[in-house]
C-alpha cells in the first residue's frame, strides 16, 4: 500500500490493466502530452499504437471506441472534460448504450469513457458540467463517480474489465486528495457497491463524487454539536447500491442527498426518490437535497462558489431534520 | 496614399496594437491571480483577426472561439467591458458570466465566442441563413482553429452553408496546433483549405501575418457572399506565441526555435515597416501605440474599480424572465 493521489490512482489502474491485457488501449485528445498526468509513462510502456492522440472529434472517438470494442478490443476513451461529452452524445446514446439491446445481445461493448467533472474553477458554463445524471436517464450505461483515490483505482480497474460500457466521471475537486491504495494488480472494487464513509446514527447523508468530502466535513462539524451523520458514497450511480442506502435510512430515519449536479433530475434526486419510495415508513421527515442550484455556472468566482453544495447547507439541512421530531409511521 | 486609405491602414495598426497590449496585460495580471480561470491569448495572430474584421461591415456578423480576446477588439469593440469581463466584474461584456473564453460583444455583430471547439460553425451558418431569409445583405464570418476542423459540427456547418449557398465566410486560423497536437498529425489533408473541397467551396490560403493580405482575401470572400455566390473558406496561416493557454505552471508543448522564427514575422512589426515605407511617420505610429497602451490601462482601471456581481445575478439570463433563487442564496 502506498499513499497516492486520485489522479495517480487513475494512472495506475490504466497502467496495470494495459499491462495485464493487450486488448486494452487508450485514446483521446492530447493524451500523449498527458495534460493532467493520468498517462505518464504510457507511450514509453505501450507505444503510440496503444496510446493514441486523436483529432478533436469526440463523437468520432467515442463511436470508434464502440466499434473497436465490438470487434474484441477494450478501449478507454478519454474525453478529458465532461463538457466535451455533449458532442459525443449521439454515439454514446444511440450506439454505445443501445447496440447490445437492439441487436438482441449480439454486440458486446467493453468500453470505458472517461471524463473529468471540472467545476468551481472559473471556467464558465461551457466548461463546468457535472452531467452524470443525464446519462443515468439512459439505460445501458454503467456510471461511476468515485470520490477517493482508493475507490478510483479499484473501480477504474473494474470498469476496464467489465464487458459493458462504463462512464467514469473523475471529480476535479478530488484530483489531489490522497489515499492508501493497494498495489495488488487484482485489486478490484465491484461496480454497484457503495461504501459507508463514516458511520453515524442521526442522519444518513448520501453524497456523490465531490459531494463526499464536503459531506464528511459537515459530519465532523456537526459531531461537535452532537449530531451524528452517516455518510454513504454510492460510488456507482448505475447500478446503484440501493440496499446500502436503504439500510442506513432505516437505521437513522432521516436522509439528505448531496450532489454537485444541478438539482433537477440529479443523482441526488433519483436517490431521494428511491428512499421516499422504499423507506417511507422509516422516515421521520422529508428527504432533503443539497445539490447545485438550477442555474448555469457563471465565470465570476464570487458568484460561482456558493452554487455548489457547501458544508453550511448540509449542516443546515441536518439541523432542520433533527429538529423535525415526528414519530416514524407504523 | 489618400487620407482615407491612410485612415484605414492606421486603424488596422491601431486594432492590432490594442490586441497586443490587451493580451500582454491580461497575461501579466493573470499570472498574479487577478484573472481567474484559463486564459488563451491571441498574441501573434493579430493580423488574422484584424484583417478579417476590417473587410466586414459594421452590421456583419462574427462568431469566434475560446481564444476570444482578439476577435471583438478586431471588430472594433470597446476595451473596458472586455477587461472587466476578464476580472469577473458586473460591468463585463457578459456581466461576469462568460470570462476569458467568451469575450463576445454583440454590439459589434458578435454572436458568440464559444469555447466548445467547433460549436460556432453552425451558428455562423445559421446567421447567414437568417440574412438570406431576411434579404438584408449581411454576411456572417466564422473564426475557428485548425483543430476545430476535426469536429462534426464544423463539417455539418460547412455542408449546410454550401448546399444553401449562404452568405458565410469560414476563417480557419491555422496556428499549427490544437493544444499540444500539431496540425500535421490531426489533419490528413495537406493544407487546411483542402477541407473545403468536399463541399465544393472556394478556398483561399493567405499569409496570416500580413494584415493587408488577410483583408484582401476576406474582402473577396465577403464580396462573393454578398452577391449570392455562397460561402468561402479562408485559411490564415498564423501562429500563437504563447502555449495553448498561459500561466499553467507547465508548458504543454515546447516548440523550440519555431517561436523565434515566427516572431521574426510578427504581424505588427511587419505592418509598421510597411507603413513607414508608405510614408507614414514614426511619430504617428508611436502615438498610435501609446494610445493603444493607454486604452488598455484605462480599461484595466475601469475593470478594477467596477463592482463584482451580486450572488442573485447568478440566476439572471437563464431565461428572459427571472428564475427562482433558492432560499439559501436569496440573501447571500
Ligand atoms: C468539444 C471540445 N473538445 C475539446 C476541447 C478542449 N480544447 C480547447 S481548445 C482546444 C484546441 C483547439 O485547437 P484549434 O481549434 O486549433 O484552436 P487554437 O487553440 O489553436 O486557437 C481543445 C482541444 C474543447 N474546448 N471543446
Ligand atoms: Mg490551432
Amino acid at each position: 500500500m502506498a499513499k497516492v493521489t486520485y489522479l495517480e490512482a487513475i494512472r495506475q489502474a490504466q497502467m496495470e490493466e494495459m499491462q495485464r491485457d493487450d486488448r486494452v488501449f487508450i485514446m483521446g485528445e492530447d493524451i500523449v502530452c498527458n495534460v493532467f498526468g493520468t498517462t505518464t509513462g504510457f507511450v514509453e510502456a505501450f507505444g503510440l499504437e496503444r496510446v493514441r492522440d486523436t483529432p478533436i472529434s469526440e463523437n468520432g472517438i467515442v463511436g470508434a471506441g464502440a466499434g473497436a470494442a465490438m470487434v474484441g478490443m477494450r478501449p478507454i476513451v478519454d474525453v478529458t472534460l465532461s463538457s466535451f461529452l455533449y458532442p459525443a452524445m449521439d454515439q454514446i446514446v444511440s450506439i454505445v448504450a443501445k447496440s447490445r439491446y437492439i441487436y438482441g445481445g449480439q454486440a458486446k461493448l467493453p468500453l470505458v469513457i472517461r471524463s473529468c467533472l471540472f467545476y468551481g474553477n472559473a471556467n464558465a458554463a461551457q466548461h463546468s458540467d457535472r452531467p452524470y445524471s443525464m446519462f443515468m436517464n439512459m439505460p445501458g450505461l454503467k456510471i461511476v463517480a468515485p470520490a477517493t483515490a482508493y475507490d478510483m483505482k479499484g473501480l477504474m480497474k473494474a470498469a476496464i474489465r467489465d464487458d459493458n460500457p462504463v462512464m467514469m466521471f473523475e471529480d476535479g475537486t478530488c484530483w489531489s486528495s490522497k489515499d492508501e491504495v493497494p498495489d495488488d494488480p487484482d485489486f478490484i472494487i465491484p461496480l454497484g457497491r457503495g461504501d459507508i464513509k463514516r458511520e453515524g446514527t442521526d442522519v444518513t447523508v448520501v453524497a456523490v463524487a465531490g459531494g463526499v468530502p464536503v459531506a464528511l466535513k459537515a459530519a465532523k462539524q456537526l459531531a461537535k454539536e452532537g449530531i451524528s451523520l452517516e455518510v454513504i458514497d454510492p460510488r456507482c450511480l448505475m447500478p446503484l447500491d440501493r440496499e446500502l442506502i436503504l439500510r442506513s435510512v432505516r437505521k437513522t430515519g432521516r436522509a439528505i442527498t448531496v450532489d454537485p449536479a444541478h438539482q433537477t433530475c440529479s443523482a441526488g434526486s433519483e436517490i431521494a426518490a428511491t428512499i421516499a419510495e422504499h423507506a417511507f415508513d422509516a422516515l421521520r421527515g422529508p428527504v432533503l437535497r443539497v445539490c447545485t442550484a438550477d442555474t448555469h455556472i457563471p465565470f465570476s468566482p464570487t458568484i460561482e462558489k456558493a452554487l455548489f453544495p457547501t458544508v453550511d447547507r448540509i449542516a443546515a439541512a441536518a439541523r432542520r431534520l433533527v429538529g423535525i421530531e415526528q414519530p416514524a409511521a407504523a | 496614399m489618400t487620407d482615407q486609405t491612410n485612415d484605414r491602414s492606421l486603424e488596422k495598426y491601431r486594432r492590432m496594437l490594442r490586441i497586443r497590449h490587451f493580451e500582454d496585460k491580461a497575461e501579466a495580471i493573470h499570472a498574479q491571480g487577478e484573472i481567474p480561470g484559463a486564459l488563451h491569448t491571441y498574441a501573434g495572430q493579430e493580423a488574422s483577426g484584424v484583417g478579417a474584421c476590417m473587410a466586414l461591415g459594421e452590421s456583419d456578423y462574427m462568431v469566434g472561439t475560446h481564444r476570444s480576446h482578439g476577435h471583438p477588439i478586431a471588430k472594433g469593440a470597446k476595451l473596458r467591458p472586455l477587461m472587466a469581463e476578464l476580472l469577473g466584474k458586473a460591468t463585463g461584456i457578459c456581466k461576469g458570466k462568460g470570462g476569458s473564453m467568451h469575450l463576445s460583444d454583440f454590439s459589434v455583430g458578435s454572436l458568440g465566442e464559444t469555447s466548445i471547439v467547433g460549436s460556432g460553425v453552425p451558428v455562423a451558418t445559421g446567421a447567414a441563413l437568417g440574412s438570406k431569409l431576411k434579404g438584408d445583405g449581411r454576411v456572417a464570418l466564422c473564426f475557428f482553429g485548425d483543430g476545430a476542423t476535426g469536429e462534426g459540427a464544423f463539417h455539418e456547418g460547412l455542408n449546410l452553408a454550401a448546399v444553401w449557398k449562404l452568405p458565410a465566410v469560414f476563417v480557419c486560423e491555422n496556428n499549427g496546433y490544437a493544444v499540444s497536437t500539431p496540425a500535421r498529425t490531426h489533419v490528413p489533408v495537406k493544407t487546411l483549405a483542402d477541407r473545403a473541397k468536399g463541399y465544393d467551396m472556394p478556398a483561399i490560403i493567405v499569409d496570416g501575418q500580413d494584415v493587408d493580405a488577410v483583408e484582401a482575401a476576406i474582402a473577396q470572400a465577403v464580396e462573393r457572399a454578398r452577391t449570392g455566390g455562397g460561402p468561402t473558406f479562408v485559411e490564415t496561416k498564423t501562429y500563437r506565441y504563447a502555449d495553448h493557454a498561459v500561466n499553467m505552471g507547465r508548458i504543454l508543448l515546447d516548440r523550440g526555435e519555431e517561436v523565434g522564427e515566427w516572431r521574426k514575422r510578427d504581424p505588427i512589426t511587419l505592418y509598421r515597416a510597411r507603413l513607414l515605407e508608405q510614408g507614414v511617420s514614426a511619430e504617428t505610429l508611436d502615438a498610435i501605440e501609446r494610445e493603444a497602451a493607454d486604452e488598455v490601462e484605462d480599461a484595466l482601471r475601469f475593470a478594477r474599480e467596477s463592482p463584482l456581481p451580486e450572488q442573485a445575478e447568478a440566476f439572471d439570463d437563464v431565461f428572459t424572465a427571472a428564475v427562482p433563487i433558492p432560499d439559501y442564496l436569496a440573501d447571500a
